[in-house]
């Protein structure tokens, strides 16, 4: 079959045409850049935590009142919540990864003139916060209850540092360019220093959408205040339904304190990443609703071009065109609008992406997302064209001999 | 004449009822979308407090890191607030004719009663022109003054839900409520207010609900009120107990002030660049001078109320409805050309070119109010649906009846512009054309 009466038929109806080419085009471009953006945001919320995020609550507890002693609380509560049927292990935290909660600061691997800075999530724990965040050793050793430090209010002015830290191995990468930094000392801003005994394979801290959220510095530390966290890890399956119980526990144990925001880790990072989520989720719905919407466009237009050639049709059979030259003509014509469309769209999905980048600093565009995006507007084309093409096939011949 | 094309035109759509829904659910789809995305983007972006917001103004000064910016992505940024001892000395100007330093903070509330268990609140210190500064509407008694400032007197405003809690909506003015250890007096209670956005403090969450009690400023340092919030720091310093916060280079107060003219505003800028050159006479303010002063709806801006997320989509959206409006062109030229014999009947019977624009640019338009329609309809169901997928944004993803205008004037306009082509198309058909035909 030869492409040129097709391309002069086409030409003698542009309007048509143009029309599928343009849907086809800013299709196309929609298409390439909107799974472009799932694609990422995908892989942004999918990335591990390296912590067993499905089955840990955490919950704030506040004290007031005169007789309030917030160490002994802290205490009493972790041995209480670690006896509770259910409760694998507990911790005191100052903040919970995941949570949008928590403090950074800069981390120095040296006290000298010109040390190595990093900034990093920090979090002031218990011990027992390894086995209850579910995070794994690459190197050294995790605290041990002699090592954590119960600070009262007079002890905390002047800094912050213990004597020892466990930090990730991402910090320990960003900071002193190898992992294997078991020995070694960190310093804050003030210069005091604490020894490093433990790395830990992989953490998140407390805000997904910060650029060094697996920079994290874990410090044994439980300091004299009105309120604290705790991190509880319970039996797997179990956080939904261990939400009322550890609340309602706590709550009993000791009435001079109110216990709020408890939660599930789960619903932590749903929450956390909700934005992202949408976006990809609108997306999808989005390109969905493209792919339905441009289908339906090419059946129109083709159904309408039948329509109009249907005499022409007639008579070309009558002359001796078989069903297949038919079928094959309009599949023809569609895969060259569909063509045309597309590398129209190529140039728009390009164009569509480095606007982006440049007005909101979206990431450039893998290109073969622009091939795979032309391969499906070709099957949508192909699979939209064929009713309609299988409908010409079917007009009789002797429509040639009518007058309508 | 029009009457008589409006009834034309829905014998026509109710001849073609497939077709026609189909272009209805077309223009519906794209309109669904876009507004959906639209509606949000409008909340987040309206001015929460019209009146008055070109007189309300966000001050910054740069108290930052000599060696690096408060943001490494936006280095032209003064940090969004203040030091403690900044926003005292900036109480000291008299040029505003409003102007409120303020925090927010935490509490547990108690009261004497058993019958109301203690629960967390959140609150807001603050000086005392925050109410009428801000409009904010009181159901019974109202804020502090002066003098209660200056005689540190333990007093707060309720809000109207705080109050509800705690005394069961009853006029509590005079009653007593404990925050943390603290007995305080209630002078005041809010009626209903929660503007769309907390422009007041939009780095803490732009749709976060107003607080829940607000106590006077002053209190902060004699009483060590806990400090909430974003609290940012750059400087090494070793910070020893409440006062090191307070006398600290850290960052966690806020300043507005109002300034009702160009020339109070000029005035104010002078007073601020003073007290900058005053301090770096003194040691501080490292920083080349950059004192700004961002009026509401600037601030918004500044602070990228809107994220650059939702701007993205929407303009996909709007691509999205030009496919659909495409698609529409198509099938109203389809449907239109297949009348021609009609048309050219009617043309022949002596219907100007021009009633036959006009019969089926109505015609056109009718398919632009059902798209519309079916559009609305969507986009409260888009709406209903992006609150159940993101977290605290019902307060933002209304739809409201100004929005419905919008939808439908969308609809109808691109619709119609839509139609142009096909309409102008129609009525290019010679009388003699099609009859000969027959």
């Amino acid at each position: 079959m030869t492409i040129r009466p097709i391309f002069s038929a086409l030409l003698r109806n542009r309007t048509g045409a143009i029309l599928v080419v343009g849907q086809i085009a800013l299709t196309l471009a929609i298409v390439v850049n909107a799974v472009f953006i799932i694609q990422q945001r995908l892989e942004h919320i999918g990335r591990a935590t390296g912590m067993d995020v499905n089955n840990i609550v955490s919950t704030r507890v506040q004290g007031f009142g005169n007789e309030y002693d917030h160490l002994a609380t802290v205490r009493e509560d972790l041995a209480m919540l670690n006896a509770l049927p259910g409760v694998v292990a507990s911790a005191a935290m100052e903040s919970v990864p995941l949570s949008g909660s928590g403090s950074a600061n800069g981390f120095r691997d040296s006290d000298g003139e010109e040390p190595n800075s990093e900034v990093a999530n920090y979090y002031r724990v218990s011990e027992g916060v390894m086995e209850t965040l579910g995070v794994t050793l690459y190197a050294g050793r995790m605290f041990s209850p002699e090592e954590v430090n119960w600070r009262s209010t007079e002890e905390q002015n002047g800094g912050f540092m213990p004597s020892v830290a466990v930090i990730s191995k991402d910090m320990a990468e960003a900071l002193y360019e190898t992992p294997d930094v078991v020995g070694r000392m960190i310093y804050n801003n003030l210069g005091q220093g604490a020894q490093i005994i433990g790395v830990i394979d992989r953490m998140m801290g407390s805000w997904v959408n910060w650029p060094n959220v697996m920079q994290v510095v874990l410090l044994p530390e439980v300091p004299e205040r009105s309120w604290t966290r705790y991190a509880i890890r319970v039996e797997p399956g179990k956080a939904d339904e261990m939400v009322p119980v550890i609340e309602e526990a706590l709550e009993n144990r000791d009435v001079q304190r109110v216990v709020n925001a408890t939660r599930t880790m789960q619903n932590m990072a749903e929450h956390a990443y909700s934005r992202d989520n949408a976006v990809a989720v609108i997306l999808m719905i989005v390109v969905v609703l493209l792919f339905i919407v441009a289908g339906l466009g090419i059946v129109g237009l083709a159904s309408f071009t039948v329509n109009q050639r249907t005499k022409q049709i007639g008579t070309r059979r009558a002359i001796g065109a078989r069903k297949r030259d038919i079928i094959s003509y309009f599949m023809t014509e569609n895969w060259l609008l569909t063509s045309i469309g597309v590398a129209i769209g190529s140039i728009l999905a390009v164009a569509l992406n480095i606007w982006l980048s440049d007005a909101f600093g979206l990431e450039r565009l893998n290109y073969w997302y622009v091939p795979a995006g032309i391969a499906a507007l070709w099957l949508l084309g192909l699979l939209a064209a064929a009713g309609p093409a299988r409908r010409a096939s079917n007009i009789s011949p002797a429509v040639a001999t009518r007058t309508v | 004449m029009f009457g008589y094309y409006l009834r034309l035109g829905m014998m026509s759509i109710r001849r073609n009822s497939g077709l026609s829904a189909l272009m209805m659910l077309a223009v519906g789809l794209g309109i669904g979308v876009s507004m959906t995305l639209f509606s949000l983007h409008y909340t987040l972006s309206a001015d929460p407090i019209p009146h008055k917001s070109n007189e309300l103004f966000a001050v910054r000064i740069d108290n930052w890191d000599p060696d690096s910016p408060y943001s490494d992505n936006r280095p032209t940024e003064p940090p969004w607030q203040h030091t403690y001892k900044d926003a005292k000395a900036l109480l000291a100007s008299d040029v505003p004719t409003r102007q409120i330093a303020m925090h927010k903070s935490y509490f547990t509330l108690n009261t004497d009663s058993d019958d109301v268990k203690p629960f967390m609140v959140v609150s807001r210190q603050t000086t005392k022109d925050f109410f009428a500064m801000f409009d904010v509407p009181f159901l019974y008694g109202n804020g502090w003054d002066e003098s209660a400032e200056d005689s540190f007197e333990q007093v707060v405003v309720l809000s109207k839900s705080t109050n509800e809690q705690v005394f069961g909506g009853e006029d509590s003015v005079g009653e007593n409520i404990r925050l943390g250890a603290y007995d305080f007096k209630v002078i005041g209670v809010l009626d209903s207010w929660a503007p769309n956005i907390k422009y007041y403090d939009v780095n803490n969450g732009p749709i976060d609900e107003p607080e829940d009690v607000y106590l006077p400023f002053a209190l902060t340092a004699p009483l060590e009120l806990p400090i909430g919030g974003n609290n940012n720091c750059w400087k090494n310093e070793e910070i020893v107990g409440f006062q090191g916060q307070l006398d600290s280079e850290c960052v966690w107060t806020q300043f507005w002030v109002e300034l009702n003219s160009a020339s109070q505003k000029a005035a104010y800028m002078d007073w601020l660049n003073g007290y900058v050159t005053e301090q770096k006479a003194l040691g501080r303010f490292d920083r080349p001078m950059n004192n700004r002063l961002d009026n509401v709806v600037e601030w918004m801006e500044a602070n990228e109320v809107v994220p650059s997320d939702l701007t993205i989509m929407v303009g996909i959206a709007f691509l999205f409805l030009a496919v659909c409006l495409f698609n529409a062109v198509g099938l109203l030229l389809a449907r239109f050309l297949a009348k021609s014999p009609v048309i050219a009947l009617r043309r022949a019977v002596g219907a100007s070119k021009r009633d036959i624009f006009s019969q089926h640019l109505v015609e056109v338009g009718l398919i632009g109010i059902g798209g519309g329609l079916i559009g609305i309809v969507l986009a409260v169901i888009g709406l209903a649906g992006l609150t159940k997928l993101i977290s605290d944004v019902e307060q933002v993803a209304r739809f409201s009846w100004s929005l419905g205008g919008i939808a439908i004037g969308l609809s109808l306009g691109a619709t119609l512009l839509a139609g142009l082509y096909p309409t102008w198309k129609v009525c290019r058909v010679q009388p003699s054309s099609q009859l000969k035909t027959q």
